[in-house]
């Protein structure tokens, strides 16, 4: 009798353990979380080795996006529907050796800028009087994203711009002005497109385009036949915009090769990326969905097939914004990371972070999401995030923004966004059915991640502790080492705010290195080249690359941190070309500009 | 969402012998677990609807070693794992989050429940709804519920209404299924009168898989449910009002809430009740 209820005693100690713990975890997770401690900019060195500094106003920046207005079938909950469109993408668009700023707008009749690099710590924009700032003209949608690539293989940098509307191709005139050439380049005529990236699929030396669409393209947002345009799932949606991948003939010329290739996919695209995961020569691609799975395409020169359920990236289905590849362990191996949405109390879907697994290379590779052990899976309502060494230790970090809707901070959409999110295909694909928004905000106001790779498996957000304290409802981001010095600024778009430009300081101990890279028998953006850089016994693999991220482009010259009493042993360059070149102890703190071998 | 393999009410054995009307008997305990493994099989076959099989198993492993270890330190037997099995697969399938710890401790607290939580030798909650409740409540920056659709068609829907509705049927708990969705779709109209919000985005969780488990597996709970009939009715009805008031304050688990204070109230009453009545026959047999 005693001995029952000794044990009946017992049990009731563990359920109330069991109903505290939660509350434990919660505060054993915030213990670890150093991101919110604010330092100055000496503490911030000390600590993590760089610091950032939100200077757009004094480089003469001073962009704001405007969102568009579309149909107002939609107007109850515009806010949301027209929640996209702040995008960058970096180029050295007159081949001055300073990077220069693309950013896109989308208000109707809005303008998109061109920040030419002064050279002087700040910008001028440039887009007018180059041929590119008025492309948002009614009728013709507005910009989503922009990607630079020399599809000519002129010398000069190409401006592929996508849109919800008429997508546009301009030639670059040597650095003097754009010309428009969509009509003869053949390009799709009305998309509503997310992503596009430049790639030589094919490695004939010319680059290609891959295009997502999210919205079908038999949509024209502005005049809505019915309201039946929303997804009809939330997490397996395939009535989305078609893909495209365009297939350079030469003469600016491209050819419809989706079907050819074995690309097949109306997912709602928000983010797409090209890398050689397995070491082929050929890019695979890789494509984050909105509303479902991401998928993966192997490349073998000539078709994709979609390895994504194969591979384990393709099977739970999430809110894909993102896709950026990096060797985070330093082991000559991409990760890719894609951002999802978390939101407490209501939606936990957790950012991925795919690490391939041990043991698995080629067409046997496979990826697990380490994004929880390694901390990086939380992000809020997460868009844009671009890899980087961002503290020049060595060690690739990772920069996400996040935020979806800002309107009004006391009340939240959240329940009622909850709500259709569950209902049936007839509903939720109706946006008659949605609630109207009411000005309220959804996942708004969110802080930003910073996080820093601590080389040991784990990595540390860092943001507040830095200086990146804004909480704008942020999209693209690009990573540029703006001023030439050796380190990696941010820039980041945001909807219906400004353009910010977090300026970097690095402890000086840190040292670097940078591979600018111009292709002769590969397309001459290099785009596809891969540096795996040998130094201190160990390794690190990046890739020059036609679009990452969220709608953003980074620099396509590659920076290397090294950390401290750098001995770089030797650069290896592997040139789409399949030309492998090696630069035997190439200097540290220097960018080392390199011409493929004829 | 655990004990529907233990009728309430004896059953008189089928008479016929075919296999199928076997199967269906409100005795056989094995119905339930066999269906409720039917549909989350179908569901994440065809659409990954799980976070990942591991935490499907780790809850389900988790739910049966608590059940026997409870069962055989308090009661000195070794329980039947039918029951321990459905909460396991409840939380599994209802509870989303991609860290592993909320899948154990989700099964914990929901077993465990059934032992600490009890009055006059009953268990007071229903075991997979005080689980995610507590969890829901305490840990809302890890776990989430299943809260969308089994893909983009209406079929998966029927086939869950339909087999849900004959096991429930057969287990003569029915009545508190239709009272529940009638009431239901009776308030989505109050609501959407007083928001203003469309009238199908206030019906539209009734259209999720997430839905279909709460009213066929978890309000209809035999061993958590009143015995009367018409009390079950009412009961159904009053959680249904309770959701509607939580529901206008933007609770987004307004069902699961609802029935975590509802249910538990109704059974004190119902206890209540069987005392003062036992209570009052006792003189006259004395």
């Amino acid at each position: 009798m005693k001995q029952g209820r000794i044990t009946k005693l017992v049990l009731a100690v563990i359920f109330a353990g069991l109903v505290i713990s939660p509350l434990v975890i919660k505060r054993i997770s915030s213990a670890r979380d150093s991101g919110s401690v604010k330092l100055d900019a000496k503490e911030a060195l000390a600590h993590h080795g760089f610091y950032l500094e939100e200077v757009s106003r004094s480089a003469g920046v001073n962009f704001v996006h405007q969102a568009p207005t579309l149909d107002h079938k939609l107007d109850h909950i515009m806010p949301q529907v027209a929640s996209m469109g702040a995008a960058v993408s970096i180029v050295d668009f007159d081949r001055d050796g300073w990077p220069d700023i693309y950013v896109t707008n989308s208000g109707e009749g809005s303008k998109n800028v061109l920040y030419r690099n002064q050279h002087d710590g700040t910008f001028k924009d440039v887009a007018s009087e180059m041929g590119i700032a008025d492309v948002n003209q009614p009728g013709t949608g507005v910009s989503m994203g922009a990607v630079w690539g020399d599809y000519d293989n002129d010398g000069y940098e190409d401006l592929f711009l996508y849109k919800w509307g008429r997508p546009e191709l301009f030639h670059n005139d040597q650095g003097h002005g754009f010309t428009r050439v969509t009509d003869q380049a053949g390009l799709p005529p009305w998309l509503n497109a997310n992503t596009a990236i430049w790639l030589d699929y094919d490695g004939d030396g010319l680059l290609d385009l891959f295009i997502g669409g999210y919205y079908s393209e038999k949509i024209d947002l502005w005049h809505l036949a019915d309201t039946r345009m929303m997804p009809e799932s939330f997490e397996y949606a395939k009535n989305g915009g078609r893909k495209y991948l365009l297939h350079n003939l030469g003469g600016g010329r491209f050819e419809d090769a989706t079907e050819k290739a074995g690309i097949d996919s109306r997912r709602w695209t928000l983010a797409a990326s090209a890398a050689d995961l397995r070491g082929t020569g050929h890019p695979d691609l890789f494509i984050a969905n909105d509303y479902g799975i991401s998928e993966l395409y192997f490349n073998d020169g000539k078709r994709f097939h979609n390895v994504g359920e194969r591979t384990g990236v393709g099977f739970a289905p999430k809110s894909g914004m993102n896709a950026a590849f990096g060797d985070i362990f330093n082991r000559g191996a991409y990760a890719i990371y894609v951002s999802n949405i978390s939101e407490d109390g209501v939606l936990i879907q957790g950012n991925n972070l795919w690490v391939p697994k041990e043991g698995t290379s080629g067409d046997t590779l496979h990826y697990d999401n380490l994004a929880r052990d390694l901390g990086v899976e939380l992000g809020g309502w997460s868009f844009g995030a671009q890899f980087g060494d961002l503290n020049n230790d060595g060690t690739l970090d990772l920069y996400l923004t996040n935020g979806y809707v800002s309107l009004d901070r006391s009340r939240s959409y959240w329940y009622d966004f909850s709500k259709i999110a569950g209902g049936n295909t007839f509903i939720i694909g109706d946006a008659k059915n949605w609630p109207a928004m009411e000005g309220r905000s959804l996942s708004g106001y969110q802080h930003k991640r910073v996080w820093m790779n601590d080389g040991a498996g784990k990595f540390i957000d860092v943001a507040q502790s830095v200086g990146v304290t804004d909480t704008y409802d942020g999209r693209s981001v690009a990573l540029v080492d703006l001023w030439n010095r050796g380190v990696l600024d941010v820039v980041a778009a945001n909807q219906r705010g400004p353009l910010l430009i977090y300026k970097n300081t690095v402890a000086p101990e840190n040292q670097w290195i940078e591979f600018d890279l111009e292709g002769t028998s590969s397309n001459r953006s290099a785009i596809g080249a891969q540096v795996t850089l040998f130094w201190n016994g160990q390794q690190q693999v990046q890739e020059v690359s036609g679009g990452s991220g969220f709608c953003a482009q980074n620099q396509r010259r590659l920076h290397f941190g090294l950390g401290k009493d750098a001995k770089i042993e030797k650069a290896v360059i592997r040139w789409p070309s399949g030309e492998v070149q090696t630069v035997e102890s190439p200097a540290v703190n220097q960018a080392h500009k390199i011409k493929e071998a004829a | 969402m655990s004990t529907q393999t233990a009728p309430v009410t004896p059953s008189v054995a089928p008479q016929s012998s075919g296999a199928l009307k076997r199967f269906f008997a409100p005795d056989n305990r094995y119905l339930a677990p066999i269906l409720i493994t039917c549909i989350l099989l179908a569901g994440h076959l065809s659409f990954g609807i799980l976070e990942s099989y591991q935490k499907t198993v780790l809850a389900i492993v988790t739910s049966i070693a608590a059940e026997l270890v409870l069962g055989w330190l308090l009661m000195r037997k070794w329980l039947h794992p039918a029951s321990a099995y459905i909460t396991g697969i409840s939380v599994g399938i209802l509870v989303r989050s991609p860290a592993y710890w909320p899948y154990v401790v989700c099964s914990l607290l929901s077993i465990s429940s059934k032992y600490v939580l009890r009055l006059k030798n009953r268990h007071i909650w229903n075991p997979s709804n005080f689980g995610i409740s507590v969890l829901l409540f305490l840990a809302p920056e890890t776990v989430a519920t299943l809260s969308i659709q089994w893909g983009n068609n209406v079929w998966p829907m029927l086939v869950i209404w339909v087999l849900g509705s004959v096991i429930i049927w057969r287990v003569r708990r029915f009545n508190i299924t239709a009272t529940y969705v009638l009431s239901f779709i009776a308030f989505a109209f109050v609501r959407s009168w007083i928001t203003g919000s469309p009238w199908l985005s206030e019906i539209a969780p009734l259209t999720g898989p997430m839905y279909q488990l709460f009213i066929f597996f978890m309000i209809t709970d035999p061993k958590t449910t009143v015995r009367n009939r018409t009390a079950q009715c009412v009961v159904a009805f009053l959680i249904a009002v309770v959701e509607m008031i939580l529901r206008l304050e933007q609770i987004v688990y307004a069902p699961f809430y609802a029935l975590f204070l509802v249910g538990p109230a109704a059974f004190l009453i119902e206890m209540w009740w069987d005392s003062r009545h036992a209570a009052a026959k006792v003189p006259a047999v004395a």
